[in-house]
């Protein structure tokens, strides 16, 4: 009963949040639209036991992804007079991807009405439901690591190459600025860095 | 029936919780700035009650009492959600931490990430109340420790990950226990030499990286560049005033809190007894705790009174270059050496 309500008012939020993503107005209430979305969806997480990756959609997706976004937008100054002076060409491209993603979605739910027992089948062939007395972070990183492993660092790799690409995409040496090298100036002596003279009277250096 | 009971129970412990909590951060203020009054030989406040004891009492009355001013040009219902945010999430994190054995008010299994998650979120009141003030200086604020939060919490993650590695749990209760049995106490055999066997020990190069880099987290000095006075008037709290204001003090010093706690919980075993035998072991947990996160913020206000205040660049580059490598081979190193000696708890 409590978790029926509690899942009502979570879905709920959610998919408000997630309508105000695209009806706001302003890009970063859009994006503090999405955090709440993100956020109700971690509660979806949590409501079905699934509490490792609640805190994880939470820590990767509010904590790190969505501050990059709400940077992004806050830095950027949007036209939205510009922006929706396109929006009826663009409409029949939008539209397609709508449909397609409704067809896809009326299919899937469809086939859960039809024949709930296909969904568990294919839900099982993936892997099996964890012991009992197993917490779930012990049963991801069993699946993870053994029966997933090549994906795993396959996706890790990905990550790699994408984030070198960034480093070498933005990394430039200009050659006239100065830079602090702190184990430079920590090395320092006074012998290399004091130079003593003895300076003949009335003669100068 | 039993639902509502069990609601009202929660609701009663938080309540005794954020009491406690409260009145304690009052005196965690007062101590702040007696520490730093005493470094710099100066006396401190002193004038509201005896050794100035009810000063933070006085301050909530001055600040609760002023005028609230909401800029004209802000985005009001932001700029007075920012403090909000920052405050309840600062508390919110309390709600699983034990502060004596099994007393916390959610003792969940991933306690460790939910406190990772909810830190993580406190970026989000700084962000939001510096850009909603629509002003120059509270926005390019915002945007700096904004970005220093991100940083640090990468190295605090890797670290908190060491100490789960040796602990083999999430859960904060399970990993006060870890520290208990095995270490260098037990190996010498002198088992009741309790505070031998926490983690502070074998791991302490990564309290010393946990210790700074909570510093920078919760934007205390010697990184409080947020607010350098000198460089961005006063951080991203510029156009707020009285009980917004007080919101995100009060949620800066919550967060200091949290932060000073799980220093004890990790590396200087939460609500044990440092000695395990007779007259030690009568004093309950909580008070050990107390002690702990008291003496933990001893550290952070002798820090505050001696440090000076980093450069930007050189923050960036503390964070980034000097504690993420270190923290990243610790944690390879600490996983060897824990399966190649096979000290590994299993969990």
């Amino acid at each position: 009963m409590a978790a029926a309500a509690f899942f009502y008012l979570f879905a709920g939020i959610c998919i408000a949040s997630a309508f105000m993503v695209i009806a706001g107005r302003n890009p970063v209430t859009s994006v503090l639209f999405l955090i709440l979305a993100f956020f109700n969806a971690a509660g979806l997480f949590v409501l079905i036991g699934a509490e490792f990756l609640a805190m994880m959609l939470v820590v990767v997706y509010v904590g790190a992804v969505a501050v990059l976004f709400l940077f992004v937008v806050m830095m950027i100054d949007v036209d939205f007079a510009e922006l929706k002076a396109g929006f009826l060409q663009y409409l029949p491209v939008g539209a397609l991807v709508a449909i397609v993603f409704l067809i896809e979605l009326v299919m899937v739910v469809g086939t859960l009405f039809a024949d709930p027992a296909s969904l568990q089948v294919a839900a099982g062939a993936v892997a099996d439901a964890p012991a009992a007395g197993v917490t779930n972070t012990q049963a991801i990183g069993q699946v993870l690591y053994t029966q997933y492993l090549f994906a795993f660092q396959a996706a890790g790799f990905v990550l790699l190459v994408a984030m070198v690409g960034a480093i070498v995409l933005t990394l430039r040496h200009k050659p006239n600025v100065k830079r602090q090298d702190i184990a430079e100036q920590v090395a320092r002596s006074h012998k290399t860095v004091i130079e003593l003279k003895k300076v003949p009277s009335r003669q100068g250096v | 029936m039993e639902t509502l009971l069990t609601v009202l129970l929660i609701l009663g412990k938080s309540l005794l919780l954020l009491v406690a909590l409260l009145v304690f951060i009052a005196y965690i203020l007062l101590a702040d700035r007696k520490i730093w009054a005493a470094v710099q030989l100066r006396r401190g406040p002193n004038v509201v009650g005896p050794y100035g004891l009810f000063q933070s009492f006085a301050d909530l009355l001055k600040f609760v009492f002023k005028e609230p001013t909401i800029p004209d040009s802000s985005n009001k219902f932001l700029f007075l959600l920012a403090p909000l945010i920052t405050c309840v999430l600062a508390m919110a994190s309390w709600a699983v931490i034990p502060v004596a054995d099994g007393w916390a008010i959610a003792d969940i299994n991933v306690g460790v990430l939910y406190i990772l998650a909810i830190s993580s979120l406190g970026v989000y009141g700084i962000i939001i109340g510096g850009w909603a003030s629509n002003s120059k200086y509270p926005f390019l604020s915002a945007l700096r420790s904004a970005a220093q939060m991100v940083s640090y919490e990468v190295s605090i993650g890797f670290v908190i990950v060491t100490v789960l590695l040796c602990a083999g749990s999430l859960n904060l209760n399970e990993i006060v226990r870890a520290q208990q049995d095995h270490g260098l106490a037990t190996s010498l055999g002198l088992p009741w030499l309790t505070f031998l066997n926490w983690y502070w020990l074998p791991l302490f190069p990564m309290l010393v990286i946990f210790f700074i880099s909570a510093l920078a987290e919760t934007n205390r000095p010697p990184f409080d560049l947020a607010e350098a006075e000198s460089e961005l008037v006063a951080g991203f709290m510029v156009e707020y005033g009285s009980t917004p204001y007080l919101l995100f003090m009060l949620g800066e010093y919550v967060s200091i809190m949290v932060m000073c706690a799980m220093t004890s919980i990790l590396f200087l075993g939460g609500w044990t007894s440092p000695i395990g035998i007779p007259p030690f072991t009568w004093v309950p947990g909580v008070v050990w705790f107390t002690i702990k996160v008291s003496l933990v913020f001893f550290m952070f206000a002798m820090t505050k009174a001696f440090v000076p205040r980093y450069r930007y660049d050189q923050l960036m580059r503390l964070g980034w270059k000097v504690f993420l490598p270190i923290s990243l081979v610790m944690v390879i190193a600490v996983a060897f050496v824990l399966k190649l000696t096979g000290w590994a708890q299993a969990g």
